[in-house]
């Protein structure tokens, strides 16, 4: 039964019900997960490489089906979906990729209007006034004419970020978008998503690993551990998080519930000096 | 015992390692099945493909007029040291012409597209596969098999005939270098020959026709190696390395089976 317009807009953008997923039936790489991401926020996931946060991610973006229980994204059941279905959802979403994902053979230019090229069937002025505008909002309106190969990372990432708006989205999907960034293109990158997500009146989900960096950023966070969601909450919250995980995770401790030291047999016996 | 386990290990091995082959071939059909559904984008907007066949076909025609070039050269050099022998040397141009227009034109312009272009391709949407261009294309609801993969197929498809006609063109020209300007056969004689007897459709569309299939064949396995490549350095290399021998394979034994089919029974040959 289709929901009214209006009802369907107080509801959760994504809604992770129950979830579970895994290439093989013998490994999961989600287990149960339930999360709900309200309209208008700045949702982090992290955790720890592995944790399944990027399956998560993939999972909300259409690009896998859960194995178990539902993932509902702007209305529909994704793992539902047929080609021309999952398209025209992923119309109303932008992802900003780890490394930008450009195009390499066309200019930042190109790159920004290709969306709008692909979709819009908009006169070639109202695209270039479009594509300005989009590379004014990250600062690069300069860059134009350049080709992704002349960009440092900071800034290919703002123009993939200019890309990923081009078609002005409900829901942005961030792919660990701190990953090698210098403190200023970081800084940049913060006040970018925050100040995107409230002028377009979007939805913003951040996977990361990157805790400290993302947690200035973000209004809530889900927080996961080998394919479960252990802790959520506000930023706040987290930080004060009594779980060991979480804890380690936050401060950076060496040590803890994730060991230094990778399974091993005795030191001793390696090195064959005890009782040898 | 441990002698009759390894034979069966052995046996084990060749035959997973044939069903995964098989798996493979049907992956490709598939694969090809969808990219022919989905080339409407390809046609529509045919800007997309008459680029791909400048990167294809424009940029592969210095190698393929200077191997034509010196290809026929060296049929006029060998060709007249045979035919002199049997007092025949006017006939050069009919060997020289018979044997590009037939084999060696879309053979050898079939290996040398397979090893210019259909490297290129496959390097280019492996390493896009690699650098998630493609996954951003379908984040963007744009299907990268309609948007990179077609156009590059219908490039390289439209591109390999005109090659091949290119290739044998320059081969003449080469063949009349070297056996009437430099050696001194009668030009009239060329020519004449050539003209009377190199058939427009027994000789001339047949290699048409297999420049045509080399070319479906090259760009199939080239843009199939490159979407499937493993999205690593060392898989795109591997992806591209198997694009250059399995297409030069493709191309052989593709020949065989049509010089059968067109050249020999009741074609008057």
């Amino acid at each position: 039964m289709q929901q009214s317009p209006v009802l369907e807009l107080q509801k959760p953008i994504v809604e992770i019900r129950n979830v579970s997923f895994g290439y093989e039936a013998a490994r999961p790489v989600l287990r149960d997960i339930d999360l709900a991401i309200e309209r208008g926020a700045v949702v982090g996931i992290m955790g720890q490489s592995g944790c399944g946060k990027t399956t998560l991610l993939r999972i909300i973006m259409g690009a896998l089906a859960p194995t178990r229980g539902e993932a509902r994204v702007l209305g529909r059941a994704t793992g539902e979906l047929d080609r021309d279905a999952l398209y025209a959802m992923r119309r109303k979403m932008g992802m900003l990729f780890q490394f930008g994902a450009l195009f390499t053979d066309m200019s930042v230019y190109e790159n920004v209007a290709f969306p709008m090229r692909e979709h819009g069937g908009l006169p070639e002025e109202l695209i270039h006034d479009l594509v300005m505008l989009k590379l004014q909002a990250v600062g690069l309106r300069g860059a134009a004419h350049l080709t992704p190969t002349e960009l440092s990372g900071g800034m290919a990432r703002r123009v993939a970020l200019a890309r990923s708006i081009a078609l002005d989205p409900q829901l942005i999907l961030y792919d660990e978008p701190f990953t090698g960034l210098d403190p200023i293109s970081f800084g940049v990158i913060v006040r970018l998503i925050r100040e995107l997500n409230d002028s377009l009146g979007a939805t913003s989900v951040i996977v990361t690993h990157d805790v400290q960096e993302a947690l200035g950023v973000v209004d809530y966070v889900y927080f996961m551990a080998a394919g479960r969601v252990i802790a959520k909450g506000t930023p706040e919250e987290i930080r004060a998080s009594p779980e060991p995980f979480v804890n380690q995770f936050v401060n950076g401790k060496p040590d803890g519930p994730v060991p230094f030291h990778y399974p091993a047999p005795e030191y001793g016996a390696d090195l064959e000096l005890a009782g040898a | 015992m441990s002698r009759l386990a390894s034979v069966r290990g052995q046996i084990e091995r060749l035959g997973s390692g044939l069903s995964s082959q098989v798996w493979r071939v049907g992956f490709a059909s598939r694969f090809l099945a969808y990219m022919l559904l989905h080339s409407g984008t390809a046609l529509r907007r045919f800007h997309l493909t008459i680029a791909e066949i400048y990167f294809a076909g424009v940029l592969s025609l210095v190698i393929i007029l200077v191997s034509g070039l010196f290809v026929g050269m060296v049929l006029g050099l060998q060709g007249y040291e045979t035919l002199q022998r049997f007092g025949a040397s006017e006939s050069l141009g009919v060997l020289v012409a018979l044997s590009l227009v037939r084999e060696l034109g879309p053979v050898v312009a079939g290996l040398l597209f397979a090893s210019r272009a259909g490297s290129a391709i496959t390097a280019e949407i492996g390493l896009m596969k690699a650098t998630e261009q493609l996954s951003a294309m379908e984040m963007m609801a744009v299907d990268p098999v309609a948007r990179v993969v077609a156009p590059r197929f219908w490039g390289g498809v439209l591109s390999m005939p005109l090659l091949a006609a290119l290739f044998s063109a320059m081969g003449v020209f080469g063949g009349y270098l070297v056996g009437v300007q430099l050696i001194g056969v009668d030009a009239g004689a060329f020519w004449s020959q050539m003209q009377a007897a190199v058939d427009l459709r027994n000789d001339i569309l047949n290699g048409v026709y297999k420049s045509i299939v080399f070319g479906i064949a090259v760009t199939w396995i080239a843009v199939f190696e490159g979407y499937d490549a493993v999205p690593t350095a060392e898989g795109v290399s591997r992806a591209t390395t198997r694009t250059v021998v399995t297409s030069s394979l493709a191309i052989l034994a593709l020949d065989f089976v049509l010089t059968a089919l067109m050249f020999t029974g009741g074609n008057g040959q």
